[in-house]
């Protein structure tokens, strides 16, 4: 088991084309950060002075990460980490 | 159709877009937002112009974001607004208006505007499946549209949505699903089935022009007023953008000359209290809202905890000078009746929303009294009857005689009226 980052079709050029990514970490943040060590383009997109867009939705299996524990939300092998943008409805 | 569309840009970083089927900037996922050459419309666009045209939202086409003539929805919009005094004299107001979308055409809420934006800019992009997520007004109007323009429709709902909601959706034979979840949660997934099929969801990938239309609620309240902008504006808010885009139609009629005064217009934002992230946002001066994971109001129709506009809504409150608040699903109830008793307008539960929170703002000193007001009236109450239901005595029943009703309303049957002379 591992833990995969669904990347949305708008990230994937900056993310080498790739729809999943295998990331390690115990924490989203650790996951994320891995994350943009594998692929630095998407660091800018991601984050805003260390702190995460407020564009952008984080996911763990389904849940918002900001009715967890956000960026220290526990993650581990099996767990699905999904970017979405946030810019919908209404 | 306009010819002075100049593209998107996006609300944060200003990144310039081209015209596409795109919602977010790929550098920070910020909202676009279409572009408009104020400079080339300048003098364009008369109150003759205007004068001269159907009294519907197309009227003032300059300013919507399509690039051919409107195909879908041509009726929609031109809705009255009401000098309001007995709600007036209720309120303790001295001059209040209604701006009355209940009555928009085809489905009775404010949304016909915004979808008929959206899917005259779907058949622009030769789409032929379109869909929402929705908390029901939104879905009887894509539904509805849809049907007229022959577009296949997918529509996905909080599987927990009023009755009315979801039969006046599914009569159109669109293909309607219910989420077990709430709107954030079937907004997430009809966000995910954009990114992955590319289908037309109004309020995703075509979402910057579909909120476009709602400014044809400003421009007409702006033009009902004698070209004038009223000094304090309450409008209900879910996913923010209405307040937003009534704004931005004055600041457009400003700009382009169409109104004279300075645009000094207050606006304030109205909530339910069991999902009131952006008021409460305004209320403890937050910058950005706290999402609500579990809304819990009747007024569905605002039951949106992660409010896409909440950022710009809550900003644009503070800059006007406004306010916002909230009001409890009691609160709401006796909106609707107070609207329905003082004015015949009934009106859906936001529109209870709206009324209440107007109530408090000017019992608390935010809205003067001796200013002019107008109310935005979204939804219509037929669709949310079971709100009111309890709050309402059965009519009673008797026998179908007159000496029944005599007996019933207290009259005597044994004495003689006189029999009026006739004229």
């Amino acid at each position: 088991m591992a833990i995969l980052v669904e990347i949305p079709p708008p990230l994937r050029e900056a993310a080498g084309g790739n729809v999943h990514i295998q990331v390690t970490g115990t924490t989203v943040g650790e996951a994320l950060t891995d994350l943009i060590r594998q692929h630095p383009a998407l660091g800018t997109k991601l984050f805003d002075n260390g702190q995460l867009r407020p564009y952008i939705n984080v996911f763990v299996n389904d849940e918002d990460i900001r009715y967890l524990e956000e960026l220290q939300t526990p993650i581990q092998d099996g767990t699905t980490i999904a970017l979405i943008p946030a810019v919908a409805g209404g | 159709m306009s010819h002075f569309v100049r593209g998107m840009f996006c609300r944060v970083c200003g990144k310039r877009y081209p015209i596409s089927p795109i919602n977010f900037c790929t550098e920070d996922f910020g909202p676009l937002e279409v572009d408009y050459d104020y400079d080339k419309l300048q003098g364009d666009l008369t109150r003759q112009t205007i004068a001269t045209r159907a009294w519907n939202m197309w009227r003032y086409r300059e300013l919507l974001p399509l690039e051919d003539e409107p195909r879908v929805g041509l009726a929609v919009g031109g809705t009255p607004l009401i000098r309001a005094d007995r709600l007036a004299e209720a309120l303790g107001v001295r001059r209040l208006w209604i701006k009355n979308d209940a009555v928009n055409y085809p489905t009775l809420s404010f949304k016909d505007r915004v979808v008929a934006v959206a899917l005259s800019k779907a058949r622009e992009f030769g789409m032929s499946t379109v869909g929402c997520a929705s908390t029901g007004n939104l879905a009887n109007s894509v539904a509805a549209q849809a049907a007229a323009a022959g577009l296949e429709t997918f529509i996905l709902v909080p599987a927990d949505l009023e009755r009315t909601k979801i039969f006046g959706t599914a009569v159109y034979g669109a293909k309607v699903i219910g989420l077990k979840g709430t709107y954030d949660e079937v907004n997430r997934v009809c966000t995910q089935i954009a990114l992955k099929y590319g289908w037309g969801f109004v309020n995703v990938n075509l979402r910057p022009f579909y909120a476009e239309g709602s400014k044809t609620m400003g421009f007409e309240i702006a033009e009902e007023l004698g070209w004038r902008f009223p000094q304090h504006v309450v409008c209900p808010m879910a996913g923010g953008a209405l307040i937003g885009k009534i704004y931005k139609a004055f600041r457009e009629l400003h700009l382009l000359g169409l109104v004279d005064a300075p645009l000094s217009t207050r606006m304030y934002g109205a909530q339910a209290s069991g999902c009131n992230p952006i008021s409460a946002c305004v209320k403890v001066g937050r910058e950005r809202h706290k999402p609500v994971k579990q809304p819990n109001t009747i007024c569905k129709s605002l039951a949106i905890g992660d409010p896409a506009d909440g950022y710009f809504a809550a900003k644009l409150i503070r800059e006007t000078g406004g306010w916002a608040d909230d009001a409890t699903d009691e609160e709401i109830v006796e909106g609707m009746l107070l609207l329905a008793r003082t004015e015949g307008i009934f009106a859906e539960t936001a529109g209870g929303v709206t009324v209440a929170v107007a109530r408090k703002l000017i019992e608390q000193g935010r809205i003067p009294r001796n200013e002019e007001i107008v109310l935005c009236i979204t939804g219509n109450g037929l669709k949310t009857q079971d709100a009111v239901f309890d709050a309402l005595e059965s009519p009673p029943v008797i026998a179908p005689t007159l000496a029944a009703f005599e007996e019933f309303v207290g009259l005597r049957s044994s004495v003689v009226q006189p029999a009026p002379a006739l004229a």
